[in-house]
């Protein structure tokens, strides 16, 4: 037996009970196989096929005691036909001979029954690719029984303080592979972890949430007892005026709010005049102190090295000093606006084009507890909450505050406050940063993660107030 | 399928479980959509499992598989009853159902065209016409149009010994022209926006909606926002066109009342609910003009929320929210309902798909129709403004105070609607606008909207749901919010 195989034979002795995705995931010799036949059995011009496996587990929790908990094993393989121009997919999740053979017969009977499609390229040949570490042992092997311990402890700390606790541990890994018949071969395996909590008291609440390929960097305790101070500090709050105020926005709220902007950095958006950045780009839009890239390789990220069509993906300088510089592009879109593909474009076919899901803010080096110290009078935010676009162009952006909103008089926190409603155009919000935080990858709920950093921002525009 | 399922049943009693029940889930999906005259998506999809609930020691166990093998389905119940387990380890009380019938039943739901059999070239060659016809129109820059069918037929056994078939056809579409000039971007949609209109139907709801003669209206509509004057600030008069209002029932009333969210459930992610459970029978939610049900029979009608059994093996029901402006009920399933006095369960179980565990969902919440004719309802009405087609929608996490916005105003002056206005927005207190409803519009312009796309549950879940709604009026109500500029 060779040391990695020893190696290999001990994890596995660790894996305790079952729905640990160590276990179920295919190993990528099965997703070769299944590729293969898919190519062998397609007649089109040319054929792509995208296998993707998922193993899923989350255990969930509310009112100190575990309510739901799942897990989850599937694998879908998706079928990209072209003929004569013209291209189409179709997805099945079964994986015999027969449903192969039906699901590529499908892909091809779509594609046909279409008109030609005018930006259509030849499918891409082979590829290299940079490598990515992202597939942790320890993450791919946790069981139920770790994750229910884990919120164990969280439940006994609410407890204890008199509070109440809701949120999720989760655990699982992917694995991919995209071929096609122009001997092009990409594969992925990824795991994730998360743990999200909110402790609740009678007239307050606190939320903290992490997620990582390793399991090992999301730590239930640290999260819980950070809720958990939330909740206490916000007790009994009472209610600020509307108004455009001076706001602290730690790393979560500001990732949901510049979520919203990640589309606009689409080639195809500026095609479709329906980008913010349409007439603005190479003009000083955003905050000099504002500068972001889009980095699948950067240590705090996550995601395949290739795109929906197999390019590698590139680093893209996005925003230099508030001026938007450059866009992502698929290979159409590259084509369209005489460039070349940045390895952001979706899988084909597809009316959207590319867009970047791994931004990286620039940060900077004040800390929150520096921002809170050198506000007057401002307000402190946890979170945001049902953020929907008001204004696509001026990127104007409506949402809640929750869990956790703070009142900041001289240079201190001084307690909770009721939650507010935002209107504020994002454009305005990254023209007005007075403080950066280090970055830090997020996590919010309205927007993927990315790696940002808490914010000082005046002028932030909060139109309205609610009853709690 | 009926095989699968009662093999996964029978392994998870072997192995501990004093209940479990089991879904087996045939779902198919057809995509189409085009921008800008060319085709967009094209796409079909199938997707076979089978998801296994257990109850083991008085806790919760779910798992999903779609290796459908005998070997297969029993592991996966062995790997439902071992999380079981787990969750055993943080029990504070063992879980309680209250009790249901055995039910053995087929239901499937009405429809007159199969979707899926009418030639994909005819389905785009209609897509295709309408995009042309929105791209006609001058200042148009984007004209997208999308049409989404899916077939679900699903299989439920429980130890009950309920052993139900249940097969539905769900068709969708809609039309959208986007128009940018200057700093602004508007659009219009038709029948409605965020992908159009969706039913429990086939394709013949497609081909009622007209999608190429409304299409070169909405384009101009599109257009002329730019010159429209700014919906004013303010506190006014507002009518809701039914779409509208739809949404605001999903928002401000389906949301609140679900039970799990109510008793702390849903509280990390989406949340929870003003209506804590002192408000039952006490609470004056809306005007006395006001009914709502929540309603999954048949005979409410074909929407996103219609079934004959939810997903633990509940028939449909006909449950009161809102009886003449009071709060009546709650939407919920076996475990939630004994926490509000009911001996059997509200049927309101659903689940995505077989991966995912059913939970408390909306049916069709739906505004039962008042009395007014639409065009009495203008004609009495001085100064109000008219607002059609949602175009963003924000709410608390507990459903209190909400924002909406609208694709286009009308003004209404002295019981007439006179001009266009752009950017129209409200906002306000849940029940405070449910309680400003003085007038209701009739049975003839009552329609069951769908809403394809709502979020709930970790891992989330997208779900359909119903809401039946004519137009209405509201009064007093804060306008302009969303685009103040101070």
């Amino acid at each position: 037996m060779s040391p990695a195989r020893k190696s290999s034979a001990r994890a596995k002795s660790r894996i305790a009970g079952p729905a640990v995705a160590a276990v179920h995931l295919p190993s990528d010799s099965e997703l070769h196989r299944i590729a293969e036949k898919v190519l062998l059995f397609s007649e089109a011009d040319g054929t792509e096929v995208d296998i993707s496996a998922t193993v899923d587990a989350l255990t969930r929790f509310a009112n100190n005691t575990i309510h739901q908990n799942v897990a989850e094993q599937s694998l879908s393989v998706s079928v990209c036909a072209v003929f004569d121009g013209r291209v189409a997919r179709s997805t099945t999740n079964r994986t015999d001979d027969e449903s192969l053979r039906r699901v590529v017969a499908t892909a091809a009977r779509l594609a046909k029954s279409q008109p030609k499609n005018p930006d259509l390229l030849p499918m891409l040949r082979k590829q290299k690719y940079t490598k990515v570490a992202r597939y942790f042992a320890s993450t791919a092997g946790a069981s139920p029984d770790e994750r229910a311990r884990a919120v164990v402890k969280v439940a006994l700390l609410s407890a204890n303080r008199r509070q109440t606790a809701a949120g999720i541990f989760t655990t699982g890994a992917t694995a991919s592979l995209l071929a096609n018949s122009s001997g092009l071969v990409a594969a992925h395996r990824q795991t994730r972890a998360e743990f999200s909590v909110t402790i609740l008291e009678s007239n307050s609440s606190g939320w903290a949430k992490s997620n990582s390929p390793d399991v090992s960097n999301v730590d239930p305790a640290i999260l819980a007892e950070r809720a958990s101070r939330t909740a206490a500090a916000t007790r009994d709050p009472r209610e600020a005026a509307p108004g455009p105020w001076t706001v602290i926005l730690q790393p979560a709220a500001v990732l949901d709010l510049v979520g919203f902007l990640f589309y606009d950095f689409a080639g195809t958006a500026i095609l479709d005049k329906r980008s913010c950045f349409n007439d603005r780009l190479g003009k000083k839009v955003l905050g000099e102190n504002i500068t972001l890239s889009d980095n699948v390789y950067h240590p705090l990220q996550s995601g395949p090295p290739y795109d929906g069509e197999g390019v590698p993906r590139q680093k893209v300088l996005l925003v230099e000093r508030g001026v938007p510089r450059n866009l992502v592009y698929s290979r159409a879109t590259a084509k369209k606006m005489k460039t070349k593909p940045t390895g952001h474009g979706f899988s084909l076919p597809n009316e959207y084009g590319e867009a970047p899901f791994n931004l990286v803010f620039e940060g900077g080096k004040t800390s929150v507890d520096e921002m809170v110290a050198s506000t007057d009078r401002g307000i402190l935010v946890t979170r945001l909450w049902y953020i929907r676009e008001v204004d696509p162009y001026e990127k104007v952006l409506t949402g809640m505050t929750r869990d956790g909103t703070f009142l900041v008089e001289g240079g201190r926190v001084v307690g909770g406050i009721r939650n507010f409603r935002f209107n504020q155009s994002v454009l305005e919000m990254l023209s007005n940063v007075e403080a950066l935080g280090p970055a830090v990858r997020a996590a919010g709920e309205e927007s993927f993660e990315m790696v940002v950093p808490a914010m000082k921002i005046s002028g932030f525009r909060f139109s309205e107030v609610t009853k709690f | 399928m009926l095989d699968l399922a009662i093999s996964a049943i029978e392994t998870a009693k072997l192995r501990g479980a004093s209940y479990a029940d089991a879904r087996v889930m045939d779902v198919r999906l057809r995509d189409l959509s085009t921008k800008n005259g060319q085709v967009g998506t094209l796409a079909e999809s199938e997707s076979l499992g089978i998801g296994i609930r257990v109850l083991v020691r008085g806790s919760w166990g779910f798992a999903a598989t779609d290796r459908l093998t005998r070997e297969g389905v029993q592991a996966c119940a062995a790997e439902a009853v071992a999380i079981a387990k787990a969750s055993s380890l943080a029990k504070i009380a063992d879980v309680h159902m209250v009790p249901e019938q055995a039910f053995v039943d087929t239901w499937q739901n009405p429809y007159v065209k199969d979707p899926f059999r009418i030639p994909l070239e005819r389905q785009l060659e209609l897509l295709l016409a309408a995009d042309r016809a929105m791209s006609r129109i001058k200042g148009v820059t984007i004209a997208e149009t999308s049409m989404t069918f899916r077939r679900i037929e699903q299989v439920f056994a429980s130890t009950l010994g309920s052993k139900i078939l249940q097969i539905k056809m769900q068709s969708g579409a809609g039309i959208v022209a986007t128009s940018f000039q200057g700093t602004e971007i508007q659009k219009r949609s038709y029948p409605n926006s965020f992908g159009g209109q969706h039913q429990l139907a086939g394709y013949e709801l497609v081909e009622s909606f007209d999608l190429v003669g409304n299409a070169p209206r909405v384009a101009e509509e599109a257009v002329a926002l730019h010159s429209a004057p700014q919906s004013p600030e303010g506190v006014k008069t507002i009518i809701l066109e039914s779409s509208q209002l739809g949404l605001q029932i999903h928002e401000s009333v389906g949301h609140p009342i679900e039970l799990d969210r109510v008793l702390g459930m849903e509280a990390n992610f989406a949340g929870l609910s003003f209506l804590t459970l002192e408000k039952l029978r006490t609470l004056k939610y809306a005007s006395e003009i006001v009914n709502v049900v929540a309603d999954a029979r048949l005979e409410h009608g074909p929407g996103l929320g219609t079934f004959g059994y939810d997903d633990e093996g509940v028939p449909a029901q006909c449950t009161d929210i809102i009886k003449a402006g009071l709060f009546t009920g709650y939407l919920s399933n076996r475990e939630t309902a004994p926490a509000i006095g009911l001996s059997r369960s509200g049927g309101t179980m659903r689940t995505e798909s077989w991966n995912r565990l059913p939970i408390i969902r909306m049916t069709n919440i739906s505004l039962l129709p008042g009395t007014w004719k639409y065009d009495d309802l203008i004609a009495d009405t001085d100064d109000a403004i008219l607002m059609e087609t949602n175009r963003s929608w924000s709410i608390d996490d507990r459903r209190y105070h909400f924002q909406f916005s609208t694709e286009v105003g009308w003004e209404i002056k002295g019981g007439k609607k006179t001009r266009m206005l752009k950017n129209p927005s409200y906002s306000g207190i849940t029940t405070e606008f449910w309680n400003s409803c003085d007038a209701i519009c009739s049975r003839e312009h009552w329609t069951l909207w769908g809403t394809p796309n709502c979020g709930k549950g970790q891992p989330m879940q997208t779900m359909g749901t119903g809401h039946g709604a004519s137009p209405a009026r509201f009064r007093n109500i804060k306008l302009g919010a969303a685009f103040a500029k101070s």
